[in-house]
C-alpha cells in the first residue's frame, strides 16, 4: 500500500501517444496544457501573481515545507489535504479525475502507482516545465520510477533502499550474530524461537510490497512490460531461491502472524517479539514515534544476502509527488513540488526524519554522520546509503500493480494460513494478474 | 422463609439500614430476599449470565478509559487492563483538541451539525408522518404501510453506493448535504411513530379537540404532541445514535477532511500509523474515541426511562 516503487512501463510511451491522438481527435483542449513548454519566467510571474494550490498528500514533512513556501511566496496558499493515506487516497484521486470534479492541483503518488495514473494521461507531463533537466539531481531507482523516455510524471520526494532493522538487544540476549545471509537468517530464526518461544524474528502475515521487494532482491523479474506487452512470470531463478527460503520460515512457522502497521505489529517491534524488520530507509520515523518504548534497542544493518559477498540490494516504498492533468494552477503547482522536492524544501525534510532521493543529501557528510538517537547513536545513514548505492537495477511493476497488490492476500496470502505452498500462491498470484491484464486490454503472456 | 434467604452467609444479607428505601413499609426486612408471591425466585444461573453480559459490555469501555491515561510508549507497555506509571488523560485531551491545529473540534462540530440538523429533521419527519399514519385513513395506506416495512428491512449501507451515484449526478457529495438528507430519512423511526402514535392518542381525545373547534394544526401541536413525548425521545435517541455514528455514508460522501464527523476523523488519524513517515498517535485516537462516546453515554443515561418506555411501545395490545 504504501512501501513500494516501480518503474515506468516502457510502452506507456506508446500507449500515452494513442490516447493523446484518441482525445485530440474529439478536440478536447485539455491535452494542450499539460504540453506547451512553461518557462522559469512564467512560473516566476506567477508566483508573483498568487493564487492557491491544493495539495493531497500525507507525508507528514510536507507541512513545515508549505509553511516555508508560504512565508517565502506570501500570495501563494498552499491548501494541503493530508488526512487521506494509502488506499483511500488513491480511491478518492480516481473518482475525483474520473467525475472531472475536485482534482487536487498537486497529489502524492507512490512510484508503485505511477504507472496506472500516467497510463490513463491522469498526470501532467513535467518535462514542458523543464523537470527533464532535473535528471542528475537525482539517484538512477526513484528517477526511473518517475520518468519515461523524456517524459517526466512527478518529482521524487523520497526512496526506500532497503536495510534490516534488528532489535540488538534481543539478539544480545540470545547471544546470536545479526544475519548477513538469508540462510544464516533462517538458522537465527531458528535459534531466537527456541530460545523463547515468543519471539520471531519477523513478522509475515502475507504482504505484497514487502513480498516484491524480497523478490526483487533475490533477482527475480516477474514483470516484463514491452510496449502494450506485458509478462508475470514468478518462476525464475530468483524467486525459487526466495520460495525455497521464506517457505522455511513459513513451515517451522518462525515467522509471527501479524499484520504489519497494525498496533499488534507497533507492540511487537516495542517489546522484542518480533526481532528484525526487512524494509525501506524511511523506517526510522516510524520507530520514532511508533515505538518509543524501544529507543536504544535497534540497529540498522544491510540487507542479508542472498549469496553471501552479494551486495545487491532493493527499494521498498516511496513516492513522487505529481500534477493530476485536471489540476489548475499548473504554474504554481510546479513551483511547489520543485520547492519540496528539489529545491529548498529537500533539506527540511530531511531534518524532519524524511529519506531523501537526491544524490547531493545522500553524499552530503553531515546527513551521513548524523547520529540515529533511536538506534543507540549509530549513524545509520550510511547503510541506508550504501544500500541505495546497491539497488538491483532493471525491475519493473505491472501497469496495474495496484489491482495486482489488492489480490495479493487471496492467492499469496493462503500460503500463510492453509496447506498452500508459496510457490503455488505466487503462480495463482500469477494466473490472477494475467486474467486481469488480459480483461484490460493489455496482451499478457 | 425460603431456603434461599436462610442459607445465605449473614454478611450478605441487607444491613438493617434505613437507606433502603423499598424497606420502609416492610415491617420485616428479610422479606425482601425471600419467595414473595409475584415475584420470581432469583436464579443463579441468570444472575451468572447477567454478570457475564454485564462483564461483556462494560470491559471494553473500561479498556477505554484505561488506555485513554496512557502515553503512545505506556499502551506499548503496559497490560490493557490496568493503568500505566504514567498518568496522562489530560494531557491526551488537551492534545487531542490541539492537534494540527484543532481538526478535532472541527469535527466535533461537524458531528453535532449532522446529529443536529439530520437526526432532528429525522425526528421531526417521523412524527409528523407516523402521526398521519396512525390517525388519518386515506386511499393508498396500505401502500405506504408496505414500503416503510420494506424499508426497514433494507440496511442503510446498502442504499450507501445508489445515494452516492445520484447525489454525485446533482452535484451535492462532498457537502453536508450529502450526510444530512439522507440521514433525514428514518424507516424505523417512522414505523415506531405510527405504532406509538396508534397507541397514545385516543381518537376521543381527537374527536374532542376537534368539536371543541381546534384546527388540524391546533390538535395536532397542543393535543397529540405532547402525548408522543415518550415516542419523540426513543426516535430522538434512535436516530442520533445511528447519525452520530455514521461511518460508511460520509465515508464515499465527503471527500473534504474539513465535513468529516468524529468517525472518519478518528479513523484517518489511526491510519496516520499505516503511512511512510506518519506520526503514531494511537493515544489520541483512543482518547479522541472516549471524547467521541461520552456525549451519546450522557444522553442514554439522561434519557433513560423514555428510551425504556418507547422500545415497549406497541408491545401489548390492550
Amino acid at each position: 500500500m504504501r512501501r513500494k516503487t516501480s518503474r515506468l512501463m516502457r510502452g506507456l510511451a506508446v500507449l500515452s501517444v494513442l490516447a493523446l491522438g484518441a482525445t485530440a481527435c474529439g478536440g478536447s483542449d485539455d491535452d494542450s496544457s499539460g504540453q506547451k513548454p512553461v518557462s522559469a519566467d512564467d512560473v516566476q510571474a506567477a508566483l508573483k501573481k498568487g493564487g492557491s494550490v491544493t495539495v493531497w498528500a500525507w507525508e507528514p514533512t510536507l507541512k513545515t515545507v508549505a509553511a516555508d513556501f508560504q512565508k517565502k511566496y506570501p500570495k501563494v496558499k498552499i491548501n494541503l489535504v493530508g488526512e487521506r493515506s494509502g488506499d483511500k487516497h488513491y480511491t478518492a484521486l480516481s473518482n475525483a479525475i474520473s467525475a472531472k470534479k475536485g482534482v487536487p492541483d498537486v497529489s502524492q503518488v507512490e512510484y508503485f502507482a505511477l504507472g496506472q495514473y500516467s497510463l490513463t494521461k491522469g498526470l501532467t507531463d513535467l518535462a514542458s516545465f523543464g523537470a527533464d533537466k532535473l535528471k542528475d539531481k537525482y539517484t538512477p531507482g526513484p528517477w526511473n520510477a518517475v520518468s519515461e523516455g523524456d517524459k517526466v510524471y512527478g518529482l521524487p520526494m523520497d526512496s526506500g533502499p532497503m536495510a534490516l532493522f534488528y532489535n540488538k538487544k534481543v539478539f544480545d540476549k540470545y547471544k546470536i550474530a545479526v544475519p548477513t545471509t538469508w540462510d544464516e537468517y533462517v538458522d537465527a530464526a531458528r535459534k531466537l524461537h527456541k530460545a523463547d518461544p515468543k519471539v520471531y524474528i519477523a513478522n509475515d502475515a502475507g504482504d505484497a510490497g514487502f513480498t516484491t521487494s524480497m523478490l526483487w532482491q533475490a533477482g527475480s523479474r516477474p514483470y516484463k512490460v514491452d510496449g502494450t506487452k506485458v509478462s508475470v512470470d514468478f518462476s525464475d531463478a530468483g524467486a525459487k531461491k526466495y520460495t525455497d527460503t521464506w517457505q522455511q520460515l513459513i513451515d517451522e512457522k518462525l515467522v509471527s502472524p501479524i499484520n504489519g502497521w497494525t498496533d499488534d505489529w507497533y507492540k511487537g517491534l516495542g517489546d522484542g517479539t518480533i526481532a528484525t524488520l526487512a524494509s525501506g530507509a524511511w523506517m526510522p520515523a516510524n520507530f520514532t514515534t511508533g515505538v518509543p518504548n524501544a529507543s536504544g534497542d535497534w540497529r540498522a544493518a544491510p540487507m542479508p544476502a542472498w549469496t553471501k559477498g552479494d551486495k545487491a540490494s532493493a527499494e521498498n516504498g516511496g513516492s513522487s509527488l505529481a500534477l493530476p492533468a485536471l489540476g489548475k494552477n499548473k504554474e504554481l503547482a510546479y513551483a511547489f513540488v520543485e520547492y519540496a522536492n528539489s529545491g529548498a524544501g529537500v533539506q527540511s525534510r530531511v531534518k524532519e526524519g524524511a529519506f531523501p532521493a537526491t544524490t547531493a543529501e545522500l553524499k552530503n557528510d553531515a546527513f551521513l554522520d548524523t547520529e540515529f538517537k533511536y538506534f543507540g547513536g549509530q549513524k545509520a545513514n550510511t547503510v541506508f546509503a550504501d544500500s541505495a548505492a546497491n539497488v538491483a537495477d532493471d525491475w519493473s511493476y505491472l501497469p496495474f500493480q495496484q489491482y495486482a497488490n489488492s489480490i495479493f492476500n487471496d492467492t499469496v496470502g493462503k500460503a500463510y494460513v492453509g496447506n498452500t505452498k508459496l510457490a503455488d500462491g505466487l503462480k495463482s498470484w500469477q494466473d490472477a494478474s494475467v486474467k486481469y491484464g488480459k480483461e484490460q486490454g493489455f496482451t499478457v503472456e | 422463609m425460603s431456603d434461599t434467604s436462610s442459607s445465605l452467609p449473614t454478611a450478605a444479607r441487607p444491613a438493617p439500614a434505613p437507606d433502603t428505601g423499598g424497606a420502609r413499609r416492610a415491617p420485616r426486612l428479610r422479606t425482601r430476599r425471600g419467595r414473595v408471591p409475584g415475584r420470581p425466585r432469583r436464579s443463579v444461573l441468570l444472575t451468572v449470565l447477567t454478570g457475564l453480559v454485564l462483564l461483556y459490555t462494560v470491559v471494553p469501555l473500561l479498556w477505554l478509559v484505561i488506555s485513554a491515561t496512557k502515553t503512545q510508549e505506556g499502551l506499548a507497555d503496559s497490560s490493557g487492563l490496568w493503568f500505566a506509571d504514567d498518568f496522562a488523560l489530560w494531557d491526551n485531551i488537551s492534545e487531542t483538541f490541539s492537534y494540527n491545529d484543532g481538526i478535532f473540534v472541527r469535527w466535533l462540530l461537524n458531528t453535532l451539525l449532522y446529529v443536529v440538523v439530520g437526526a432532528g429533521g429525522a425526528t421531526l419527519l417521523a412524527i409528523l408522518g407516523g402521526y398521519a399514519l396512525a390517525k388519518f385513513n386515506f386511499p393508498g395506506k396500505r401502500g405506504v404501510f408496505a414500503v416503510v416495512i420494506g424499508a426497514v428491512a433494507v440496511p442503510g449501507t446498502a442504499l450507501a453506493v445508489p445515494t452516492f451515484l445520484m447525489f454525485s449526478k446533482m452535484g451535492l457529495t462532498d457537502t453536508p448535504w450529502a450526510v444530512i438528507i439522507p440521514s433525514l430519512v428514518s424507516p424505523f423511526g417512522l414505523y415506531l411513530m405510527w405504532v406509538f402514535a396508534t397507541e397514545a392518542i385516543p381518537n376521543e381525545l381527537m374527536e374532542a379537540a376537534r368539536i371543541d373547534g381546534a384546527g388540524e394544526i391546533r390538535t395536532f401541536f397542543q393535543v397529540a404532541l405532547p402525548l408522543l413525548a415518550p415516542g419523540t425521545v426513543t426516535v430522538l435517541l434512535f436516530t442520533t445514535v445511528a447519525t452520530w455514528n455514521n461511518y460508511f455514508l460520509p465515508l464515499i460522501m465527503l471527500k473534504d477532511p474539513d465535513w468529516y464527523p468524529l468517525t472518519l476523523g478518528l479513523d484517518a488519524w489511526n491510519n496516520q500509523a499505516q503511512t511512510i513517515g506518519g506520526d503514531v498517535i494511537f493515544n489520541l485516537v483512543i482518547t479522541g474515541s472516549l471524547l467521541t462516546i461520552v456525549p451519546l453515554i450522557a444522553a442514554f443515561l439522561l434519557l433513560q426511562k423514555y428510551w425504556q418506555s418507547g422500545l415497549a411501545a406497541g408491545s401489548v395490545k390492550e
